[in-house]
């Protein structure tokens, strides 16, 4: 853009020749250009004048848990609740919702939200709504292998915390977003509509055009990303905001490339019913892939269970008792005996590890809750992981599912989303504060960096776990159980475990 | 036209309390330190005599034909000449202004957390220099005037170098909230001569191009409301400064054209406050800029060894 401008100098010089003595004779007046009102005016007519041009500061596109998670974090800062933020999305909920009642059915799809995500919803103060929905706090957490051979059981106390975590359906996060952003004077406008194309570098092009009217609008409007809806509208912003998921429109016509893979496998999702509450979360490794169960209150429990593609196929279709059946022989004694409470001949490995035992070491092995019945749909997703190349260029960002796809194997998917919101708008005020245009890349790039490092830190840590737990062989196994007991003795490297896996974003094993 | 900085491991800088009081230090005692330096004269009649260049100013060069500078200035005519040949990459983060890019957010940060104290201003307010009238003397292509106009203030950026107000005119005009900056090519001594007066006047990477330091704030001074502000950023002449910013940032990194600088013609902070004093303006505080090579960003620190930049105000007599 630069260089156009450069280019189009020769152009313009007799019309910046008259502009500059315009404005030196009125520096010899010692009035003019000083006046704030004036240009508002200017901005008005303008605004008037095309009124089929919309402009903001901050357009978001996709208005999911992510997206309105920086919504309200923009809206609770001194320094960004002024914005003027566009908010796309063609989902009809955003404008008018139904409220979510305590006793609504359970959904299928819920979040594992670390303390992190707690703290930063109740800084934008989204969490009350939250504690008067469903949700469920927990403060154990046994991992364990059908092999038999190690089971490992964290505890909040390990790390000092009250809890490890809360699981809430993804339509309560969503909701609480909501009603967290209707409560305040934000200027935002939901746009029902769907993102068709972008510009980012249009405009100054036109800038040399010597039609008034034309140079009016192309100048004041030129430095900005144009996007073209669905619904015919077009819109202006400073800063375009990629947080519309793993398929993202935005990353795709902003250019940015992504690096991934498939696992060749698909998670089943679902809501049970139990006949007591389940207070803990439970995970446990079997052949094929790792099957955990989430509290979700209420003697409710949200199931994830990963597997091949066609049992998943089968488990989706089987009548309901079956899939009972299947899910608590998974959870108990199905494809293998109960990790011996006391240590096997294994516990002696280990002795020489015992001198710091954390508290919940001395837990015993416990098993799950039995399931009584089938609460939701069941859903089957593919897994995968998927990573942009870049995060910002000018005028355009990610966040969330558009910038890092997870499996859900450690429900982090969404917390990295909630810390990429934090992030960016926390480097949106810093700009703010020192007069910086938003959609500066030197700016964004900030952002990416601050996220790139611990999103990608995060996924390979999960990718490895997806690689470490995929294998059924006879010595990994093995192996494998003596990191179960090695990470219940060995206290540090247990508490960067959960610490990082509750967001608290240091690296495990180095800090 | 401001230039830049930098300095590859780091600059640090200072807090006027580590340094000196921020009192100041005695004019006599400070003069005698001086000597050591160089023999610089605050005197406008008697130019320093390591400058051979800085003669006729712009008296009857450059200028002529093309600007309007007519009036004595303080400006180095070579200097001139050196920022007009790359001023069309003023914009372009991966231009030859670069450093300056990246250095800008810790600068404003500064003027932010100085100018609001100063003037009673909502540290938390995205314009929170609304009301204030600010001079960026040395605008270049308005790296600085631009923020200065988000956050509020009645911007005006003089630049003498006449390409350098044109682009940074074509750039401004492109966002309406900075169309509003009144941009003109002249002099901060003819400012003076028309009696115009700012809230804050504001000169960063500049001084160490000019060729009377003295004289030039004198007449940033002369521009200053009494007790309005006047903040000045330059590099400081210390071996470190030309071990970073000339031979690391010119000649090895090439973050600057070679020849941006000449070491002799920078200033220690003891001579810009003792010049600045002279000017009625006492300098209030004082800091470095550091430069972490890992994380490829500039911080304030008190260390002023290599990039500072200082606050003052101007005496109310």
């Amino acid at each position: 853009m630069n260089r156009v401008i450069a280019r189009k100098l020769a152009a313009n010089v007799s019309r910046l020749k008259v502009r500059q003595e315009y404005f030196c004779t009125d520096a010899a007046a010692g009035v003019s250009g000083f006046n704030r009102g004036q240009s508002s005016q200017e901005q008005k007519e303008k605004n008037d004048f095309a009124n089929n041009i919309q402009q903001y500061d901050i357009a978001i596109v996709g208005g999911g848990m992510v997206g309105m998670a920086l919504a309200c974090s923009l809206a609770s800062m001194p320094l960004t609740k002024h914005l003027n933020v566009a908010i796309i999305d063609s989902n009809p909920a955003l404008g008018s919702r139904v409220r979510l009642k305590k006793g609504d059915p359970p959904d299928a799809r819920v979040s594992t939200v670390t303390p992190a995500t707690i703290s930063l919803f109740k800084d934008v103060g989204a969490w009350q709504y939250i504690e008067q929905n469903r949700h469920a706090y927990f403060h154990k957490m046994q991992v364990w292998d059908y092999t038999g051979l190690g089971y490992t059981r964290y505890n909040a106390r390990d790390i000092n915390k009250e809890v490890l975590g809360c699981v809430v359906e993804n339509k309560v996060l969503h909701d609480s977003l909501l009603s967290c952003i209707e409560t305040t004077d934000f200027q935002k406008t939901f746009h029902p509509s769907r993102l068709t194309s972008m510009t980012l570098h249009q405009s100054s092009s036109s800038m040399g055009m010597d039609s008034t009217l034309l140079k009016t609008t192309s100048s004041s409007l030129g430095h900005l990303a144009k996007l073209e809806l669905s619904d015919g509208k077009s819109i202006f912003a400073k800063l375009v905001v990629g947080a519309d998921g793993g398929k993202s429109r935005v990353r795709e016509l902003a250019g940015f490339k992504t690096t991934g893979w498939n696992y060749s496998q698909n998670a089943v999702i679902c809501t049970v019913e139990h006949s007591v509450e389940n207070r803990c979360a439970w995970q446990r490794f079997l052949p094929a892939g790792p099957i955990a169960l989430l509290p979700m209150g209420n003697n409710f429990s949200n199931i994830v269970w990963t597997m091949n593609p066609k049992e998943a196929g089968n488990r989706k279709l089987m009548n309901e008792d079956d899939f009972v059946k299947d899910t608590n022989a998974a959870l108990d004694y199905g494809y293998g005996p109960h990790p011996k409470s006391s240590l096997l001949e294994m516990g002696d490995m280990f002795s020489w590890l015992r001198g710091d035992v954390t508290l919940s070491a001395t837990e015993g092995f416990e098993v799950p809750p039995k399931v009584v019945k089938l609460a939701s749909e069941r859903m089957v997703f593919p897994l995968s992981l998927k990573h942009a190349n870049d995060y910002a260029s000018k005028r355009v960002v990610l966040i969330g599912d558009a910038a890092h796809t997870v499996h859900p194997l450690a429900g982090q998917g969404v917390n990295m989303g909630f810390g990429d919101a934090l992030a960016l708008s926390r480097v949106i005020a810093e700009g703010i504060a020192v007069g910086i245009d938003i959609g500066e890349v030197t700016m964004l790039k900030k952002y990416e960096e601050e996220r790139k490092r611990t999103n990608i830190m995060m996924m390979a840590i999960l990718d490895g776990f997806q690689k470490a737990y995929s294998v059924d062989f006879g010595p990994l196994n093995i192996l494998r159980a003596a990191v179960f007991h090695g990470a219940n003795y060995i206290s540090p490297l247990k508490r960067n475990i959960i610490s990082y896996a509750s967001g608290d974003q240091r690296l495990p094993l180095f800090s | 036209m401001a230039s830049k900085l930098l300095n590859y491991c780091h600059l640090q800088a200072l807090c006027s309390r580590h340094v000196f009081s921020p009192r100041l230090p005695h004019p006599t005692r400070a003069a005698l330190t001086l000597l050591h330096f160089r023999p610089f004269s605050d005197a406008p009649s008697s130019p320093p005599p390591e400058k051979p260049h800085s003669y006729n100013n712009t008296r009857n060069d450059i200028g002529m034909e093309k600007g309007p500078i007519q009036t004595p200035s303080s400006l180095k005519e070579l200097e001139l000449v050196k920022f007009a040949s790359i001023a069309e990459t003023w914009w372009d983060p991966e231009g030859p202004f670069k450093p300056l890019h990246v250095m800008n957010p810790t600068r404003l940060a500064f003027i932010r957390s100085t100018l609001c104290r100063h003037f009673r201003k909502d540290p938390n307010s995205s314009r929170p220099f609304e009301g204030l009238k600010i001079v960026d003397v040395g605008c270049g292509g308005g790296i600085l005037s631009e923020p200065l106009a988000r956050m509020g203030a009645a911007v005006m950026g003089v630049d003498a170098v006449e390409k350098n107000i044109k682009i940074a005119r074509l750039h401004a005009d492109l966002d309406p909230v900075t169309s509003t900056i009144e941009y003109c090519c002249t002099t901060a001594e003819r400012l003076v001569e028309e009696e115009r007066k700012f809230d804050a006047v504001i000169s960063l990477e500049v001084i160490e191009h000019v060729a009377d330091p003295a004289e030039f704030c004198k007449s940033l001074a002369a521009l200053t409301i009494p007790d309005g502000a006047t903040v000045i950023s330059t590099i400081n002449r210390s071996m470190r400064a030309y071990a970073t910013a000339i031979i690391g940032a010119e000649y090895i990194l090439h973050w600057l054209p070679k020849g941006t600088h000449q070491w002799s013609s920078f200033l220690t902070p003891e001579e810009l406050v003792l010049i600045l004093e002279r000017a009625n303006i006492t300098v209030k505080e004082m800091a470095g800029f550091v430069y972490n090579p890992f994380t490829r960003r500039w911080s304030l620190s008190d260390d002023i060894s290599v990039n500072f930049i200082s606050f003052g105000t101007k005496k109310v007599q």
